[in-house]
């Protein structure tokens, strides 16, 4: 919202924004390891109902988070844009463990990366696996996004990967003149 | 039967199917020639003092860098000796890879009714890198043929549908192979980094 | 409990005749995609239906492909550790176990007797954690959600029980070539009894809620039939095995470390339906836990630990300092008060924890700092390039995991890093006769019964 904006229609974002954020519908993608700390952290012990994120939806066409949970590999990649490109706006990705993030330690010809070379990532959450407050630490975080995206109406993008910087604005070669 | 007498057995019923044996730490190992494969199995199988029911592993190695791999050494360039083959001295030491082929696919077998262990090698070539199926008799090698074809490439006779099983169809190459680099990547979608 | 189709694309098999006329009825085949709450993330199922009668299954699996045998060959044999935790990640410990007992055959080494000790009891802890968690999640997913989360806090309390051994809670890299990273802490047998109390407390409130249980034993029993000829055909092993009839238990048949020792019965059972494994996973828990405190009587005496008033503690860094500038006086006899990381490694527990072989184990860091053999001990391990050295050779070494045999084919070449690590996945043979589980019965069948396989993704497709 810009400048313009008015009192009502900006308590009106903000209200919106606390409604989003205490009622996450999340869309667990798990695959790996990761997925048995996603179990302990939804479940009575750490108990991450209480942020209201407890139910999640297994269909993209009802969840607005994307909890990314677990190594993605080449194969799996294609399935995992589909379901987020399924989702409906406003859609939030977490990626949950380093596997997730950059690849972890499985640098070979199976593995994505990190999921944000194919999808933009709200929050990372590292880890191999993450404890369980940690994760309850990020998704305070995303419900901060969340917040915030409905007070300022600009959503963060993502921040550029040090090895994408050169290729996006041209910065890889110095001229040194004379 | 311990591993001797196992050895034994399958030498002295296919005296010209086997190239090699030995029992290095205790596993009966019998290095098969190719063409002899399906008549062991099947002889292991339903012989009654064998009765290998349990087909436990089929894998396959790629002996193409053994013993030749480059010395992991933070120095190397600096010409800092690092020499990483100092062998350890063994009594009856590993004869070795099968010579003069660059792939061996290698069976494990259990029998639940005598408790023994059985290894087969067989030694495969580059140029012809095919042997028997066994799925006719037991049911578990389809998926695991499917994976060392996957892998190696390594073809599978009478096998009913040989296709990758971990990898997707649209990849080239065969990842365990000893030249595939490991982070060669060929992503469906996204950048290759 | 619904049955969501997730990226499900149908196609149906056009018949040539015209339908309206009343006769002709078409198959539907179903897409039960990787994307979907009841394939564990990442299989495929693909599904030829005549109306809720499954003809006919393939299984699509490769999903979590990680490359883990690519790994192997890239780093040296402990460096393999960490990837084999994520193997079958409900039970790290058992893989560990099973790669460091493979390596050491190859090495012919023995490590001590505590040490074996101390690895039966958290490989059990792992299984049971295994089990509570299969066991849990199929309840789950045929609606009795209270067990789970009875079972994953019972789950809890085993981690804790981990996490103050290992220092980790599901990925814990906990046992090294020639023995484990460190030893036990004081108060493990009084933990290990209070976790276990709430386990059985947990355990018997499931079978309660469960066991006889109209709707569960409808949907179990008789579903997922496999008779144990063709169980063993497909190579099958472990509690899936044993549902069928088939006695074969690793730990009983093979015996390896000191299960010979150790009082425990394993559950066979009978008709091979998905009741029966729910049946024969409940009784092994309860063996397991058998195992542990028969364990935990029997093990021999860990180290008399020093008081630290008398032994001297001296901080590490100081230690450090105080040996390199050449004055081992001042630190012989001390003990070095490391951070709480290395815990349980100290000098007195290397006896107990540790192979007593310069080639293999890594030294207490009393002698890394105190004296330059530890020193170059400790180099000769960890520097890049260096590590443990294995005679050429080719071993295979099974253990009884949770799903089965879990196996690994080791070869050597002498250099600083294994040549080819090979895993016999356990639930790999499971999947591959899951068509044959699959077929005959209805649609709604296939959840209990892919639940009672267990596939795990990371062992699955490593």
């Amino acid at each position: 919202m810009t400048s313009g904006a008015s009192f009502l229609t900006s308590r009106l974002d903000a209200a919106l924004g606390w409604a989003r954020k205490y009622s996450i519908f999340q869309y667990p993608f798990v695959t790996a390891c990761c997925g048995m700390e996603y179990m302990a952290t939804a479940c009575s012990h750490y108990d991450v109902d209480r942020f209201g994120a407890g139910f999640p939806r297994f269909s993209p066409r009802q969840a607005d988070v994307l909890f990314v949970v677990g190594t993605i590999s080449h194969k799996m990649a294609p399935i995992l844009t589909r379901i987020h490109e399924q989702m409906a706006e406003p859609k939030w990705v977490v990626s949950f463990g380093v596997c997730t993030s950059t690849g972890g330690f499985y640098n070979n010809y199976a593995t994505v990366m990190g999921i944000d070379t194919i999808m933009p990532v709200d929050v990372y959450i590292p880890g191999c696996p993450p404890r369980p407050e940690m994760v309850l630490d990020g998704l305070m975080k995303l419900q901060d996004k969340i917040q915030a995206q409905h007070t300022t109406g600009l959503r963060a993008t993502p921040e550029p990967r040090p090895t994408d910087v050169g290729r996006e604005t041209g910065l890889v070669q110095l001229e040194l003149k004379a | 039967m311990n591993p001797s007498s196992l050895i034994e057995s399958v030498k002295d019923h296919f005296p010209e199917g086997v190239l090699a044996f030995h029992a290095y730490r205790g596993d009966a190992t019998v290095v098969l020639r190719r063409s002899a494969l399906l008549e062991v199995a099947r002889f292991l199988k339903q012989d009654p003092a064998l009765q290998m029911n349990f087909l436990m592993d089929l894998t396959a190695v790629d002996y193409s860098t053994f013993g030749k791999r480059p010395a992991r050494a933070f120095f190397s360039s600096s010409g800092v000796a690092v020499r990483p083959f100092a062998q350890i001295p063994d009594e009856a030491p590993w004869p070795g890879p099968p010579p003069g082929s660059r792939f061996a696919v290698v069976y494990h077998f259990f029998s639940t009714a005598h408790k023994h262990r059985l290894r087969l090698v067989v030694p495969v070539e580059e140029a012809h890198a095919e042997v028997d199926s066994l799925t006719d008799l037991w049911l578990g090698a389809n998926w695991l043929e499917r994976e060392v074809w996957d892998m190696f490439g390594i073809n599978f006779k009478g096998h009913p549908d040989l296709k990758r099983i971990l990898m997707y169809e649209e990849f080239e190459g065969h990842p365990l192979r000893k030249d595939y680099p490991v982070d060669k990547r060929q992503p469906l979608i996204g950048p290759v980094n | 409990m619904e049955q969501t189709e997730t990226t499900s694309t149908l196609e149906t098999i056009t018949s040539s005749v015209d339908d309206s006329t009343g006769g002709e009825t078409r198959d539907m085949i179903l897409n039960i995609g990787p994307a979907h709450p009841a394939m564990h993330g990442i299989v495929r199922i693909v599904v030829r239906l005549d109306g809720e009668q499954v003809k006919e299954v393939e299984t699509e699996i490769g999903y979590l492909h990680r490359g883990f045998e690519k790994m192997a060959e890239t780093v040296d044999y402990n460096g393999v550790i960490p990837y084999t935790d994520r193997l079958n990640y409900v039970s790290p410990l058992i893989n560990n176990m099973g790669y460091c007992m493979t390596v050491e055959k190859l090495l012919e080494l023995s490590v001590p007797e505590r040490c074996h000790y101390i690895r039966v009891i958290l490989s059990e802890i792992s299984r049971i954690s295994d089990h509570l968690t299969c066991v849990g999640a199929t309840a789950m997913e045929l609606g009795a959600f209270t067990v789970f989360l009875y079972m994953i806090k019972a789950r809890e309390y085993l981690w804790e029980l981990v996490e103050k051994v290992t220092g980790a809670r599901l990925t814990v890299t906990y046992c090294r070539v020639g023995g484990v990273k460190a030893d036990l802490p004081e108060d493990f047998a009084e933990a290990c009894h209070k976790a276990f109390e709430e386990t059985r407390t947990v355990l018997s409130e499931s079978d309660k809620l469960l066991t006889r249980n109209r709707i569960f034993v409808d949907r179990m029993a008789g579903t997922g039939v496999i008779s144990s000829d063709d169980a063993v055909a497909y190579g099958i092993t472990g509690p899936f095995l044993r549902a069928t009839g088939a006695e074969y238990d690793v730990r009983k048949d093979c015996p390896y470390s000191v299960y010979d020792r150790l009082p425990f019965d394993v559950p066979v059972g009978s008709r091979g339906d998905n009741m029966d494994r729910y049946l024969v996973r409940m009784e092994e828990m309860e063996q397991s836990m058998r195992i542990v405190e028969a364990a935990l009587r029997d093990m021999p005496r860990g180290p008399v630990l020093v008081d630290p008033g008398s032994g001297r503690p001296i901080p590490a860094a100081q230690m450090v300092d105080l040996a390199k500038v050449g004055n081992i006086g001042a630190i012989a006899g001390g003990s070095a008060v490391v951070g709480p990381t290395l815990e349980g490694s100290g000098h007195a527990e290397h006896p107990s924890i540790a192979v007593d072989d310069k080639r293999v184990f890594l030294p207490p860091k009393e002698d890394t700092y105190g004296n330059i053999e530890g020193l170059m001990q400790q180099f000769k391990l960890v520097m890049f390039g260096h590590g443990v050295r294995v005679p050429q050779g080719e071993v295979y070494f099974p253990v009884e995991g949770a799903n089965g045999e879990l196996g690994f084919y080791l070869v050597s070449d002498g250099g600083g890093g294994p040549y080819r690590v090979r895993v016999r996945p356990p639930c790999f043979a499971i999947m591959s006769a899951l068509s044959q589980l699959l077929t005959g019965d209805m649609v709604a069948d296939i959840v209990p019964t892919f639940g009672s396989v267990n596939m795990i993704g990371g062992e699955l497709d490593r």
